[in-house]
């Protein structure tokens, strides 16, 4: 009986030392696999800085920032205010779609649909969210340009920037609602029922209570969907158009060229004619301005769902 | 008693104020909007997938499953087909499978069960999120250079394998996360249990932590598994081609360094043609991809409905 | 086979002074604590604590909330090692072996030295499962169908559960998922078992039932139980530590003290520290 306790001094605790190295071996293993991660991201800054370094090189600084030139690698003008204007018109029509509609969306899964209600309609929401946007950018072409962008502006292009920019909207729409309503959620109801306890109405509480202590987490909502809308791809190349390249344009209803529709450009070759010195590497300078933009704002959006964290 | 019986009974009086003011416009018309938000968003889901419908159900009509074999062309459309794409896409996952999955878990766990709180460990788990952030053309010029460039001799170029180390790199955040939100929903009473009956840490989490956590995993992996179907443009970077693809008839192995297309890329394809023809081929091609990756998205959504353990 | 001896009883060290030295529990020492802090991050939790526990005896630690009890009990089998920011400073010896050695594995201590918890927490696994899984990782080669009946009669629970050994242990009763958890850590064979509050979430007559248990047990093992309820301490224990709480006003942070340690029943009917006769006469606390 109980041999351990018979046993008086000079106990062994050093424990089995196979079983220790075993132990051991699997924890290197995993930590390898974690490390994988900073290995990526080290590939992805080598990948880009020295070919992006390579074309600055190769082209004339000046040249980088002259909106009169517009963004034609082929003749060798790179102007990244033409393609960063047509970045920022698009998402900026995406987020005018997604906002609206993702914040609604959350804050009525959130404060007013019955658990019933919510339990088939989210699953549909998050259904949206696995359609790929190629899909979207065909969708673009085909419904969203002939029965909404033409209807608004008689005469628009077939291929245009709006139809490209309601799609991302389309696309980030799931993930607003999502992060957004997981805010809402995580708002304590006791806050919800002191508004309540003074006779304040569901709307009210709603506006007053429930979104300002959210606010972080709407924001981080927002401005990842916007990163999101930035790095958006296919869609851009498929419905904005303009291939070749653009000259600066901020119409919504004419094609234009973003910076993520340049690349894929480039990438495939839709302009087989080899260009100056350094087209192809405008490739890898395109990207790594995106990588930096999309990383700030990914940063930023990050330091605002913490926020929320801490809160509650 | 006999005063009070002459005004209006006191029960009544507050009665006529419960009822209060008359009915709340304002709230109602705001929960209308709110509803009507939501339903837009799921209306649009609808209208895109009868779009899709009305224009590639006829495909299948004429031509039934010889077009699942077809081969990519864009100058035939009677022949044309998705075959080589849904080969080229089943190819393609298995590398996410056999690289993401492992690799991602196995992450997954270092930070959750054993990393201390140490500035390294911080920075591996902020530098994981930025990743998951990371657009997914920029995936596609670090394939360009590494898999592509850096490592031909092993991969042979722009073939399968460059395009699927590619695919499970960019997967490979998304495994982790939703692992570690997994592994971080298993109480740590389940945990002590097994410290205090002498297990070690690992003894703890392969019998214990590991199961309690299996569902969240799998969740995290099959919604991976639909974004790496559904991912374009870092393939178009890698050199997926959207030309003429010859049929391999080598073995298993060897097609892993060949040439490739994938049903995305098919769908990219074909969209950008003119030919009116290949509108209905296209809407037909993205009727299989949608049926691929929402199918694996409603998996996801409904295994992780069906494990959400209350503890 | 050789006996642990102290040259001289150890007192407990009180900064205020304490007015007698505490009484040494007779029989052999299993734990000698020494000179004992424990900090989380900068914030100390408990500081100069000395004792010595007894084998084969119930040993009560009480005190009020924020006291340090359960942050004391985690010292004795290094459950504190996975608190990332605890520190240990002092000693811990177990029959005379310092526990925190660098050479000690927590794993092979808390094989020996078994812990029950707060709030039952059974594996979601078959009731076999729970018991077997200690036995098999620490590479028992028995028949493991034996450690289970065993474990379970010991643990007065083999009567219940007899028949649907195969079924989930989420099923059980709170009490019964209770008397698992101390039946899964017998099954390890250890020498003493550490439980921390065992009883605060079941009903009375379940706790009725662990109180009973625990005096059969302590034939066999050592048992050193934490409690907030000083009737259980009375019932069950032969000695008890009472700890409590220094208030840090400025940091807002408490650190636990032990103010007396002594057989049950000299600290419950003549206290020499007027703290624990307040407390345990209910007047604190």
């Amino acid at each position: 009986m109980a041999q351990a306790a018979m046993s008086p001094t000079g106990i062994d605790l050093s424990g089995n030392p196979r079983r220790r190295r075993k132990e051991t071996l699997i924890r290197r293993v995993f930590q390898a696999a974690a490390v994988v991660s900073v290995v990526v991201s080290a590939a992805i800054v080598f990948s880009l800085v020295g070919r992006a370094g390579y074309f600055l090189a190769q082209v004339d600084l000046a040249t980088l920032i002259a909106p009169s030139d517009g963004w034609f690698p082929r003749r060798g003008s790179f102007d990244v205010m033409t393609i960063f204007a047509g970045t920022l018109l698009v998402s900026g029509i995406g987020m005018l779609v997604a906002a609206p509609l993702g914040l609604g969306a959350a804050i009525y899964l959130s404060e007013y649909a019955r658990p019933r209600v919510r339990r088939y309609l989210k699953p549909i929401l998050e259904i949206l969210a696995g359609v790929p946007s190629v899909v979207l950018g065909f969708f673009a072409i085909t419904w969203i340009t002939p029965q909404i962008v033409e209807r608004i502006v008689p005469g628009a292009q077939f291929f245009n920037m709006a139809a490209a920019g309601i799609a991302v909207g389309i696309l980030i729409t799931p993930l607003v609602a999502a992060v957004a309503e997981d805010a809402f959620r995580s708002v304590p109801q006791s806050l919800r029922e002191a508004s309540y306890g003074m006779g304040a109405r569901k709307r009210s509480t709603t506006l007053n209570v429930v979104v300002p202590a959210a606010v972080s987490g709407v924001v981080a909502s927002l401005i990842l969907a916007l990163s999101r809308a930035i790095g958006e791809t296919m869609i851009v190349a498929i419905a904005s158009g303009a291939t070749g390249g653009s000259a600066f344009t901020l119409d919504p209803a004419a094609p234009g060229q973003t910076m993520t529709a340049a690349m894929t450009a480039l990438a495939i070759g839709s302009d087989q004619v080899r260009g100056t010195e350094g087209t192809f590497e405008s490739l890898y300078f395109i990207g790594l301005l995106l990588f930096l933009i999309t990383l700030a704002l990914n940063v930023i959006s990050d330091r605002f769902v913490r926020r929320v964290r801490q809160k509650y | 008693m006999a005063i009070a019986a002459k005004g209006p009974r006191t029960s009544d009086v507050v009665a006529q104020q419960l009822r209060g003011r008359s009915t709340d416009v304002k709230g109602i018309i705001f929960q209308a909007a709110l509803l009507f938000a939501l339903l837009l968003s799921l209306l649009i889901l609808l209208v895109l997938i009868a779009d899709v419908a009305r224009g590639g159900l006829g495909v299948f009509q004429e031509r039934g499953g010889e077009f699942l074999r077809g081969r990519l062309t864009v100058v035939s459309p009677t022949t044309a087909g998705v075959g080589q794409g849904i080969v080229g896409s089943l190819l393609l996952l298995i590398f996410v499978v056999l690289m993401a999955f492992p690799v991602g878990v196995a992450a997954a766990i270092y930070l959750e069960e054993y990393a201390s709180d140490t500035r390294f460990n911080r920075f591996i788990d902020v530098n994981i999120r930025n990743l998951a952030g990371v657009p997914s053309i920029v995936y596609g010029l670090l394939g360009l250079v590494i898999f592509v460039q850096v490592l031909a001799p092993l991969t042979g170029g722009k073939t399968v394998m460059a395009g699927g180390l590619t695919l499970a790199i960019l997967v490979l955040p998304i495994v982790i996360i939703t692992s570690m939100e997994a592994l971080r929903a298993v109480p740590d009473s389940i945990r002590e249990a097994g410290f205090g009956v002498g297990a070690t840490r690992w003894e703890v989490i392969r019998s214990h932590v590991l199961p309690a956590a299996a569902p969240g995993i799998l969740t995290g992996t099959v919604l991976s598994i639909s974004r790496a179907i559904g991912e374009t443009a870092p393939l178009l970077v890698v050199g997926a081609t959207t030309g003429l693809l010859a049929t391999g008839g080598r073995g298993f192995f060897e097609s892993f360094r060949e040439g490739y297309t994938a049903l995305p890329v098919v769908v990219f394809r074909w969209t950008s043609l003119p030919n009116e023809d290949f509108r209905a081929l296209t809407s037909a091609a993205i009727i299989v991809l949608l049926i691929m990756t929402l199918s694996a998205n409603a998996i996801a959504i409904i295994l992780r409905n069906r494990y959400e353990r209350k503890w | 086979m050789e006996t642990v001896t102290t040259d001289s009883p150890r007192n407990v060290h009180i900064d205020m002074g304490a007015r007698k030295p505490n009484a040494r529990p007779s029989g052999e020492p299993v734990f000698e604590v020494a000179d004992l802090a424990v900090y989380y991050g900068p914030f100390r939790a408990i500081r100069d604590v000395s004792m010595s526990i007894a084998q084969h005896q119930i040993t009560a630690l009480i005190g009020p909330s924020g006291c340090g009890k359960t942050t004391m009990l985690r010292c004795f089998n290094r459950m504190n090692d996975l608190i990332e920011t605890a520190r240990v400073e002092g000693s811990v010896r177990y029959h005379g072996a310092d526990l925190y050695d660098k050479r000690v594995d927590p794993v092979e201590v808390r094989r020996r030295i078994g812990m029950v918890f707060q709030k039952p927490n059974p594996f979601p696994k078959s009731i076999y499962d729970n018991i077997a899984f200690g036995p098999k990782v620490a590479g028992f080669k028995g028949d493991l169908d034996d450690v289970v009946e065993e474990s379970l009669q010991k643990a007065a629970l083999w009567d219940e559960v007899r028949n649907r050994l195969k079924e989930s242990a989420m099923g059980l009763s709170g009490g019964q998922q209770q008397r698992l958890c101390i039946a899964r850590c017998i099954a390890v064979r250890p020498d003493v078992i550490l439980m921390d509050e065992p009883c605060s979430a079941l009903d009375p007559i379940a706790t009725g039932r662990i109180e009973d248990l625990m005096q059969n047990l302590k034939d066999e093992f050592t048992i050193v139980v934490v409690t907030h309820n000083m009737q259980q301490a009375a019932r069950v224990s032969d000695m008890t530590a009472f700890f409590t709480a220094e208030v840090n006003e400025e940091q807002d942070r408490r650190t636990g003290v032990l103010v007396e340690y002594d057989k049950t029943e000299q600290m419950f009917t003549n206290p020499s520290d007027e703290r624990t006769e307040n407390y345990v006469t209910g007047r604190f606390g």
